[in-house]
Parts: C-alpha cells; sequence; structure tokens
C-alpha cells in the first residue's frame, strides 16, 4: 500500500470547486487586452477588462487539458512523468541571492553559482529535473531569463523548470529551446523544459502573464500555472478560502491555455503561502503553507489534472536545525499528497537565498520521503516465519540469504550528509554544514558534462552569442573558452 | 598459477559465493596448484578487497558475512590439504572472544569473530555470558595473544573491567592484549579499564587485533619481564 496523504473531504472539495466557479463568473478575472478576444469569442463577458468566465466554459477547457504528459533529457528519453501520483522534485528557482559555500551569507548570485547548482543536481538522482535556480548577476537583466536557461541547458541533461519573466525572453527562450530540439516539431514532440506561468493574486493575468500563457499552448511547450495567494494578504485568510481562490486562479488560467491551442500540456500548479501576521512575511517553511500546498494540489487531482506545489524550502538564513526541519517536513508532507513535481529544495529565507549546501542536505530529506511513499510491501513469501525457520530464537538474522538479498531494497542508504557511524565517516567534518559542503565538492568533482552530444550543440552556441552581442555582451559568463563554429 | 584462476577466487571472495569458492579451490588442487599459494594469492586478497570496499561504504554487512562465508568455505577445502602436507596456515593470531556477564547479545561478537577468522586468526568463540574467570582459563588453555570482550549494555559493560582484573590475577594480563568493543563502550572508557584497544565496529575491530599483534611481536621481551 502506498501511503497518501489528503486534508480534504469530499464534501468540502465540493464546496471549494463550487465558489471556485462562482469566482470566475463573479468578479470575475482581470485580464490583459492579448486575451479579450480569445475569452469574449468563447463565450465569456468582459468588462473593464474583467473577464467573467461560465462554469461551462471552464468545464470545457478541463475537458480537454491532458491528465498526463512526459518533460524529456537532452537525449529525447522521458524523464518525468507529470500524471497519476508520481513525484518528482527539483531545486528552487529564480533566487536573487546565494548562501556563499565558504562564508556561508548570502551573496547575489552570480552565473558560476548556477552552473554549481546544476552540476550538484545533476548528480543528485533525488532530483528528477533541474531548475533556472538563480538570477546570474553578472549578465544584463534584460537578458537573464534566456541566458540562465541556456546555462542549464548546457550543464545538464535533465529536464528543466523555468520561466519567463516578460513576454519578450520568453520568446529567446523558446528560440533557444527550437535551436537545441532542432526543430518546432521536435521541441512539441519531445519538450524538455516546463514553464511557469504566474496569475497575480487576487485572479488577475498580468500583461505578461496572459502572453505566456497563450504563446507556450500555441509553441505546445509545457505550461505550470504557479498561483500563489497568500492566505490573509492576497487571499481570504481561512487556508480554505485561499485553496478556493487558488483553483480559481487555476481555472481561470487553464480556460486561457486550452482556449488558444486545446490538448496543451497544462500544470495545476502553485506557491501559496500564508501571509504572517507579525512579520508581514509570506513564510514558505510554515506548516499552513504545506497545508495549503496539500489541499491545492488534492483539488487538481480530483480534476484528474497533472500537478506541481512548492515546497522543502524554508524561512531559515542560515542552515540550522530550521532549516532542516522546515524542510524535511514539508519534503514528507509532499510526497505523501504525491504532488507531480515539487519545487523550492535548496532555498532558504522566503526563497530569496539559494544554497548548494541545503541542496545536498534536502537531498537527503527527499531520499527519505521518496522511501516513504514507496511504503511498506511484503517481499517474501512468509512475512518473518521462514526467517525465524532459519535463525531460530538464536536470531543471527544478519547472515541470512534473505538479508542480503533485500536489505538494498529495504532500506535507503544517506549519503555521507547523514551522520549513522559508518567507518566511511572517519575523517568528514563533524558538523552537517562541514559535511554538506564536503559532499558538494565529492559531487562537482565526479561532474562530467553530459556527453550525449546534441547535434544542435554548435547552433545553441551562435544562438547565444548572437543574442549576447545584441546585449553588448562580448563574453559568454559561465561558458568561457566555449566558441561556438562558424 | 594461471591469473585468471586467481582473479575467479579473488571474486568469489568478493561476490560472497561459498559453493564457488569451494569449487575453484578443489580446481586448483587438481590442477597441482599449492594450498598455500591459492590462498594468499587468491582469497586472501579478495578479503582485503572486502575489508576496504566496506571502509569506503560500498559493501554493506551482510556482504561482508557472505565473503567471509565464502572464505570458510574455501578453507575447508585447502585445510585438510595443507594438513596432509604438514603444513598450515600461518596463523595471524589466537584470539579468545565473548560477550561480558550478564550480557546475553551475540550478534557484535559474532561478527567480529567471524572476520576475525577470514583473516587468518585462530577464534575461539566462548559465547555469551562468560565470566572473567572463564576468560582467564580459556586464554590459559588455548594460548591466547588476545582476549576480545563484547557487552551491549552498559550495566554490563562494567564486567569488561572484571575479565581484566580476571586476567591480571591469573598471570596473564602481560601475555594477551586485551580489546573491547560494543554500543555503549568508548575509547576513554576502554582507556580507564586498562584494555590495550577498542574497536567501534567489526572491520576495525581486524585492523585492531592486526595492530595489537604487532605489538605483541614488538614488545615481547617486555612482556614477558612485565
Amino acid at each position: 500500500m502506498r501511503p497518501k496523504l489528503e486534508l480534504l473531504d469530499r464534501t468540502l472539495m465540493e464546496r471549494i470547486l463550487r465558489e471556485a466557479f462562482q469566482l470566475l463568473e463573479s468578479p470575475g478575472v482581470r485580464l490583459a487586452p492579448y486575451v479579450f478576444e480569445l475569452l469574449a469569442t468563447a463565450g465569456a463577458r468582459l468588462e473593464n477588462g474583467v473577464a467573467h468566465i461560465p462554469e461551462k466554459l471552464a468545464r470545457r477547457a478541463l475537458a480537454s487539458a491532458p491528465h498526463e504528459f512526459f518533460l524529456y533529457d537532452r537525449g529525447g528519453r522521458p524523464a518525468v512523468h507529470y500524471g497519476a501520483d508520481d513525484v518528482h522534485f527539483d531545486p528552487g528557482s529564480s533566487c536573487l541571492n546565494i548562501l556563499d559555500s565558504e562564508t556561508q551569507q548570502a551573496r547575489p548570485a552570480q552565473s558560476a553559482d548556477l552552473i554549481r547548482l546544476v552540476q550538484v543536481a545533476e548528480m543528485l538522482p533525488q532530483y528528477a529535473a533541474q531548475s533556472t535556480a538563480v538570477v546570474c548577476n553578472d549578465v544584463p537583466q534584460e537578458i537573464g531569463d534566456w541566458y540562465r536557461l541556456l546555462l542549464v541547458l548546457w550543464y545538464s541533461e535533465k529536464p528543466v523548470v523555468t520561466g519567463a519573466f516578460s513576454g519578450s525572453s520568453l520568446k529567446t527562450m523558446i528560440d533557444l529551446l527550437v535551436e537545441e530540439s532542432g526543430s518546432e516539431r521536435a521541441l512539441g514532440q519531445r519538450p524538455r523544459a516546463i514553464f511557469d506561468v504566474c496569475p497575480s493574486p487576487p485572479l488577475n493575468w498580468s500583461e505578461f502573464a496572459s502572453h505566456n500563457i497563450v504563446d507556450l499552448a500555441r509553441a505546445g511547450i509545457p505550461a505550470e500555472i504557479v498561483s500563489m495567494p497568500l492566505a490573509g494578504g492576497t487571499a481570504p485568510v481561512t487556508l480554505a478560502g485561499a485553496v478556493v481562490q487558488h483553483a480559481a486562479e487555476c481555472l481561470s488560467g487553464i480556460t486561457i491555455h486550452q482556449l488558444a491551442q486545446p490538448g496543451a500540456p497544462i500544470v495545476w500548479g502553485g506557491a501559496p503561502a500564508i501571509f504572517d501576521m507579525r512579520a508581514g512575511t509570506t513564510p514558505m517553511g510554515a506548516i499552513e503553507t504545506a497545508m495549503l500546498d496539500l489541499a491545492c494540489c488534492q483539488v487538481g487531482k480530483y480534476l484528474n489534472l497533472p500537478t506541481h506545489g512548492y515546497l522543502v524550502a524554508s524561512d531559515a538564513k542560515q542552515l540550522d536545525a530550521q532549516a532542516g526541519m522546515e524542510s524535511g517536513i514539508s519534503a514528507l508532507l509532499g510526497a505523501l499528497a504525491g504532488i507531480n513535481m515539487i519545487s523550492g529544495a535548496g532555498m532558504l529565507d522566503f526563497l530569496a537565498c539559494h544554497s548548494v549546501e541545503k541542496l545536498v542536505i534536502d537531498a537527503e530529506a527527499i531520499a527519505s520521503a521518496q522511501r516513504l511513499v514507496r511504503g511498506i510491501e511484503p517481499r517474501t513469501e512468509s512475512l518473518a516465519l521462514s526467517m525465524f525457520a532459519q535463525a531460530g530464537l538464536q536470531g543471527d538474522f544478519l547472515r541470512l540469504k534473505e538479508t542480503r538479498m533485500l536489505f538494498r531494497s529495504e532500506q535507503h542508504f544517506p549519503s555521507s550528509v547523514i551522520e549513522r557511524g559508518r567507518p566511511a565517516l572517519e575523517g568528514y567534518p563533524a558538523d552537517m554544514i562541514g559535511r554538506a559542503r564536503a559532499r558538494v565538492e565529492e559531487l562537482i568533482s565526479g561532474y562530467q558534462r553530459p556527453l550525449i552530444q546534441s547535434a544542435h550543440e554548435n547552433a545553441v552556441l551562435q544562438f547565444a552569442e548572437h543574442e549576447a552581442r545584441r546585449a553588448g555582451l562580448d563574453t559568454l559568463p559561465g561558458l568561457t573558452g566555449v566558441a561556438a563554429v562558424k | 598459477m594461471s591469473q585468471e584462476l586467481l582473479s575467479a577466487m579473488r571474486q568469489s571472495i568478493m561476490d560472497g559465493a561459498p559453493a564457488t569458492s569451494a569449487e575453484l579451490a578443489r580446481q586448483a588442487l587438481g590442477d597441482g596448484i599449492m594450498p598455500l599459494e591459492a590462498i594468499n594469492s587468491g582469497y586472501v586478497p579478495g578479503m582485503h578487497a572486502v575489508g576496504e570496499q566496506f571502509a569506503k561504504g560500498q559493501m554493506f554487512l551482510p556482504d561482508m558475512l557472505a565473503s567471509a562465508e565464502a572464505m570458510r568455505a574455501a578453507m575447508a577445502v585447502l585445510d585438510p590439504e595443507l594438513k596432509k602436507l604438514g603444513s598450515e596456515r600461518p596463523v595471524a593470531g589466537t584470539v579468545v572472544l565473548g560477550t561480558t556477564q550478564g550480557d546475553i547479545h551475540e550478534i557484535g561478537k559474532s561478527l567480529v569473530g567471524t572476520l576475525l577468522s577470514a583473516h587468518g586468526f585462530r577464534v575461539y568463540d566462548l559465547g555469551v555470558d562468560v565470566s572473567g574467570e572463564k576468560f582467564a582459563a580459556k586464554a590459559l588453555e588455548f594460548g591466547a595473544d588476545i582476549v576480545g570482550v563484547s557487552a551491549l549494555l552498559t550495566t554490563t559493560m562494567r564486567n569488561q573491567k572484571t575479565v581484566i582484573e580476571a586476567l591480571e590475577k591469573s598471570g596473564l594480563r602481560a601475555k594477551v592484549k586485551v580489546m573491547v568493543g560494543g554500543a555503549p563502550v568508548t575509547r576513554r572508557w576502554a582507556e580507564e579499564i586498562g584494555a590495550d584497544g577498542y574497536a567501534k565496529d567489526a572491520m576495525s575491530a581486524v585492523e585492531l587485533a592486526r595492530n595489537l599483534m604487532e605489538q605483541k611481536r614488538h614488545l615481547a621481551p617486555l612482556g614477558e619481564l612485565r
């Protein structure tokens, strides 16, 4: 039996959806002019930039949205399954700061930091996907979005969770992915990247968010709605009320998306949080934030849609017990809820800071969560009797053939980050940060850039050099010494 | 002797495959290979490799026990031939081993015994709940180089000291090294009770036993005088 955690009973679920559909009609959803015609033609009433979406229209969109899809790796192999109760993790996205490995103090992130994060995530099987984890402060802001994606594509073969902060950068990012895939058709058939698109709470699709969700649908590139109600701030204070708002924002996004391209892959996702009434902050490590993620995901599952959540992040500023506790708890909860993609690992300080050491520590929590959801299975014909028949009351189970055959599948073996008293840890630092630091260096020293040579790698470089020159850069930070064959 | 056969012997130990290791031993004898050569050049390197991989966290306790079993199976074939030739495998040392009085926990001590045997020590396992006097009597009877005393409980750990006292009382203390181990045991405790060494796990117990034998060889004249 696979353990599963649900927070909403059927009655509450139906009330949530009923109210969400009502919100779509009244007060409706504020939209950008880019999507007015799409909505109006389909039957939504438009008034002062607000679309009043009938339930019937939203339900039609739900009917055309796919229940599952795959992201592919650089070699074109299916690598992440969005659907059912499959659970995957990726590092948090778009962070401004990095916790410096040496000083353990936050500082603005550089492209070298993103590369280290990508290399470490590449080496850890706990991360099924990469993310464009940090904003590179050594790259001009106007090209930052596609440049982050370039670095991730270059140093990884895993799928990528990414996003664009403007309509124009989305176009460049899609062009970059087309270069990497070889053609628009190839990209549509085997997408490697998924793009987060974020409505602004409450119930508002900004100019660039409206552009992005439509353009992604038309390009056939998977989109992940990241609805961010802040319970008590930009959403009702009650968790149930915030879940209603999340559902309405996702439903409106799916309606726009499916009207633009029926059947295009879309994810019911989010980064909901509570609004802390003492500090005015948005605590990502709060238990209520995790509860919101779980409940929102449950609604998506009820509608048979792929799901996403934002967990495994902490609000601590350092790698301390709070960071471990908050990240570990939410990793377990997210896995138990069967959320298809859980973003947020590695992040600290209300999503303002990334840490490569935290990424390796979080990988241990994720591995424990992955073990937990595998559950307890009867692996032998008799559960214990035949082993007792051999070991008797002397109880030397260690020597049984069953022990040797099954211990690897029964037990998860953590890395050197976790103290288990084994001899291999002799010589490792006694503290967790020290062990995490050593683990990071181990992983990076074992890292090799994926050998699968994309036939289109040179085209990617030429594209990058061209775009970088247009932005006034004469080198490619993080790709020093790499030049396209002209 | 073919490198291929030696390599297969080494691998059979690493795989923890007793049927294969015994079969290879029979094959070696059939080919007229000297048993000692098969042991030293084929099987012993396998046990060393297992120890190294365990230390690196690449092999696990059940694997190591299976390797020890494969070693035992090969030795069961080779030992009688050695005896026929009037020789025997050089013994790394003689160890009398047991769990201290009042304590019935077996597994850690047995693991140490298995690994010591696999690494060429002659081991006399006295079992569990062994008094200090019995340790001393058996050490004398078997001519022990080392007495290994295990304890799992903080309450029974104290009896490790009574073993040392019994060895002193019987006049054996200068002749035998005492090593202690078990979950609650620490290096500091070992020093406090006057033990010669402490091992925190089975594999380090093998290393410790080797070191103690080395010390014993170097200090033998002094030991005799003491």
